[in-house]
């Protein structure tokens, strides 16, 4: 019973790549991008860059429209920690920075910086690093202001990938499969600049301190294979060919294809001590350590319906009509043109889409080259997408469920497993367009958590509120019934029969006259008559009181404070009653929530008759100390004193009454 | 026989225990089925269900005095996930309590705010940011939609605005496969 296994166990440490499940071989239409060397493109008349090219987070735009950039210049700074930097692919001027129509599957605009060349291709000062020798760190981390990602068509930021890991790695696998048909633009890479993709394997081992090194190619491109194998030698480096299966340049799969281990789905390679980087991505690392050149172009196979398909390097935001009229212009049938290859690769909405950073490959369509897909016919489970699927789902019950929006249903059956690599439409006998539906619901379910994320912090936000205002209103009735107890005390000090103020307002104002008449009956010696003395008077009473209390016979207290006090207080009640009126006339209540928002004209005459009735008897009251004050005398007898506290309480009275019927009305 | 007995009876006191002990330890805090019903309501907050808030709605569905097709912003997908939980028949979404709109976020016309605070205080996430007679604005990522805040806007500032599709929130779309007539006249 053992013996097979263990035959198996031995086949399989001699072998030299191991094939995984699945995969499908499909027509190549690689020789006609691979003839010619890589073309230069003349300077275009714009570059339209877009902020958005890789993934992560949108860069932070650096210049300024009018701005003089050099080439290789800054223009946008990684914002976050994944994100890359943009630069200018050429000197010139920031024409426009506003939406342009991206690259992209939606079609959508967004936000581009639009440069006008000036022609001399001006390079900015360059300053290239020792890599050989340098601290690793400072590399890695220099590698933010590069702008290189991932250039195999994901765009992932390359420093994130050469950040020091938990688990150190072991093995460098070097992309350079390219396993979808019509590219072509890393096997001319390899072909032709095979030094420089070696330096830049070296780079990135020393970075990561990898031992293993191993370039995994497809047995279809033959002189990349000669070349790497003759440039690889005495390195220590293995160029592994691998069969050509459709999707080899997974890298999960060429992960398995070159060292049999297979990546578990939630887990990342890097885990296992395995790091994988495209042959495209070495390169732009070496050229930016070496030379000091951040990304700026790229290798762009420009192929299908063109008279002349060709690889290119393409500046970054290369408008793609330009691309197409170097390869000779699309022949007259081209209906549109496809970003990638023509299984995982999207139709462009136009042809004035600027290249990118994860464009490897144009092709230019037409109705011959691909033929419209006939219309689809019922599944009949013959589970051929099963075969041929590279991760082993089940794409039957992926379609049933997408289909039917049952999308638990379709994470269970581990619908985000799927590499969306289209082997399952591929081979599907009744033509159903499967990965459309899986990228359906993969975009469904994503949206559908982004909005159970923001129901959940909607509801932690509400509930904050709640108990914020439950709290506040606590807060605000202690502090209510504290105040009350307050003035209550006082009133019943001053001997004062009003009421409880009802609001809050009120009862600072009750308060503070309690507070106030409290003063005036413990100071009782202190003269009542200040209010219309003259100056000279005043400042004889000032000097006076100042000799007394340098004396140490009284408390610093000007007598003069008290009247001002008085009138102070008289000033703001009459200010508060104006501004409630005020504010009650607008309607409008504010932040204030004691304000009662309208007070009918018959309630408004009332408190005017209130306010005159307090202001006459205020009057009156002020006669008689007038009269007191006319005798000359600073000190009234016993007798003037007791009728002016009468007429004073007589004021007061009558200015409670108009106060609390105020009150009154307000409730 | 006897034996037989004692073996069952110490079983059942045994289990019994067992099931004893796990009531106490394993006790669940509140009402589940509350919390179950208001994770499928939007969090909207808005009220348009009568009842001020979605907790407060999820507990009167829980209580049986509200209908499951009360809420406008959950839409017809809501109402079923709801019949779904609870076991009942589903219902068309109830159109005295208004229609599902596509979701948007207020929007402060900043030259119009004269900063009475009134929408501040009408917000139920408190997404907007302001202080007396200062313009307000609203933190976007924070709004529901709810359209609260739109109401109470003495100088009506508050516009909702829908949520414009772009490359960071788009959704492919469902595959649709056009019928192509094939017979040619």
């Amino acid at each position: 019973m053992n013996a097979p296994i263990n035959i198996a166990g031995l086949l399989k440490k001699t072998k030299d790549v191991f094939n995984f499940h699945g995969g499908v071989r499909l027509p190549e239409h690689k020789a006609q991008s691979n003839q010619l060397p890589i073309g230069q493109l003349p300077l275009p008349d714009q570059l339209v860059l877009p902020l958005r090219q890789h993934i992560g987070i949108m860069p932070k735009v650096r210049v300024a429209v009018g701005d003089h950039v050099l080439k290789g210049q800054l223009i946008a700074e990684a914002e976050g920690s994944v994100s890359a930097a943009i630069h200018a692919p050429t000197s010139g001027t920031i024409a426009a920075i506003a939406d342009a129509v991206l690259p992209h599957p939606s079609g959508l605009p967004d936000r581009c910086i639009t440069i006008t060349p000036d022609g001399n291709d001006t390079w900015i000062e360059r300053h290239p690093q020792d890599w050989r020798k340098g601290d690793v760190n400072t590399l890695v981390n220099s590698l933010r202001l590069s702008g290189i990602v991932g250039l195999g068509g994901a765009a992932f930021p390359t420093q994130i990938k050469l950040r020091s890991t938990r688990s150190p790695i072991h093995t460098l696998v070097i992309n350079a499969a390219e396993c979808e048909p019509y590219i072509t633009c890393d096997d001319m890479l390899m072909r032709e600049r095979y030094d420089q993709v070696v330096h830049g394997i070296e780079v990135a081992q020393r970075l990561l301190a990898a031992k293993n090194i191993m370039i995994g190619i497809e047995d279809n491109k033959p002189e990349a294979i000669k070349a790497m194998q003759a440039a690889v030698e005495n390195t220590g480096i293995q160029v592994k060919v691998v069969p050509t299966v459709y999707p080899s340049g997974d890298a999960r799969r060429l992960v398995y294809l070159v060292l049999g281990k297979e990546v578990p789905q939630n887990k990342r390679s890097t885990e296992f001590g395995v790091q994988v980087f495209n042959v495209a991505t070495v390169l732009a690392l070496y050229r930016y350590f070496e030379f000091g050149e951040p990304a700026i172009s790229r290798i762009v196979s420009m192929t299908g319906n063109v008279n002349q398909a060709q690889n290119f390097e393409v500046l970054f935001g290369t408008p793609l009509r330009h691309l197409v009229k170097a390869a000779g212009g699309a022949k007259a049938d081209t209906s549109h043109y496809i970003m990638g290859g023509p299984m995982m690769g999207f139709n462009l909405p136009s042809e004035d889409v600027p290249i990118t950073k994860s464009a490897n490959c144009i092709i230019a369509a037409s109705s011959t080259l691909f033929e419209p897909p006939p219309p689809s016919m019922p599944c009949i489970r013959c589970s051929r997408c099963a075969d041929a699927c590279p991760v082993s789902l089940q794409p039957q019950e992926l379609y049933w469920f997408a289909k039917s929006d049952n999308f638990e249903k379709a994470q269970d059956y581990n619908l985000f497993d799927c590499i969306e690599c289209g082997a399952c439409s591929y081979v599907c006998p009744s033509d159903i367009p499967l990965v459309q539906y899986y990228r359906y619901a993969k975009s469904e379910v994503i949206a559908l958590d982004k909005a159970q994320e923001a129901a959940d912090l909607a509801r932690e936000r509400n509930e904050f509120r709640l108990a914020r205002i439950e709290r506040e209103k606590q807060e605000r009735t202690a502090k209510h019934a504290a105040r009350a107890q307050g003035a209550k005390v006082a009133k019943a000090a001053g001997n004062s029969g009003s009421k409880p103020a009802a609001t809050d307002k009120q009862a600072a104002i009750a308060a503070a006259i309690a507070r106030a008449k409290v003063q005036k009956e413990t100071d009782s010696a202190a003269p009542k008559n200040t209010t219309e003395m003259s100056a000279a008077t005043k400042a004889e009473i000032a000097e006076t009181d100042s000799r007394r209390v340098a004396a140490g016979l009284t408390e610093e207290k000007s007598p003069a404070a008290d009247g001002d006090k008085q009138a102070k207080i008289v000033a703001a009640i009459a200010r508060a009653k104006a501004q409630k009126a005020d504010v009650s006339k607008m309607s409008v209540s504010g932040d204030d929530k004691t304000t009662k928002p309208v007070v009918d004209a018959d309630k408004q005459a009332k408190i005017d008759a209130a306010i005159k009735q307090a202001k006459v008897a205020k009057a009156e009251a002020g006669k008689e100390k007038t009269s007191g004050n006319n005798d000359g005398q600073l000190m009234v007898d016993a007798e003037k004193q007791a009728k002016i506290d009468a007429a004073i309480k007589r004021a007061k009275a009558a200015k409670f009454a108009a106060l609390t019927a105020k009150n009154k009305e307000d409730n | 026989m006897l034996t037989a007995l004692y073996i069952m009876l110490g079983l059942a006191l045994l289990l019994g225990a067992v099931l004893g002990y796990a009531a106490l330890k394993f006790k669940v805090e509140g009402d589940p089925l509350i919390a179950r019903i208001d994770a499928i309501l939007p969090q909207t907050q808005c009220g348009q269900c009568s009842y001020p808030g979605c907790k407060p709605y999820a507990t009167a569905i829980a209580n049986g005095e509200a209908d499951i097709n009360q809420c406008p912003p959950g839409g017809d997908e809501g109402v079923h996930a709801l019949a779904d939980l609870l076991g009942v028949e589903y219902k068309p979404l109830n159109e005295e309590h208004g229609e599902t709109k596509p979701k948007a976020v207020a929007f402060i016309e900043e030259d119009v705010c004269i900063g009475c605070t009134l929408c501040i205080q009408a917000c139920p996430v408190d997404a907007i940011l302001g202080a007396a007679k200062h313009m307000h604005t609203i933190v976007a990522s924070e709004c529901t939609g709810c359209e609260l805040c739109v109401a109470p806007c003495p100088v009506d500032c508050i516009t909702m605005e829908p949520i414009e599709e772009t490359p960071e929130n788009w959704k492919w779309k469902y595959p649709i496969i056009p019928i192509k007539s094939e017979i040619k006249l």
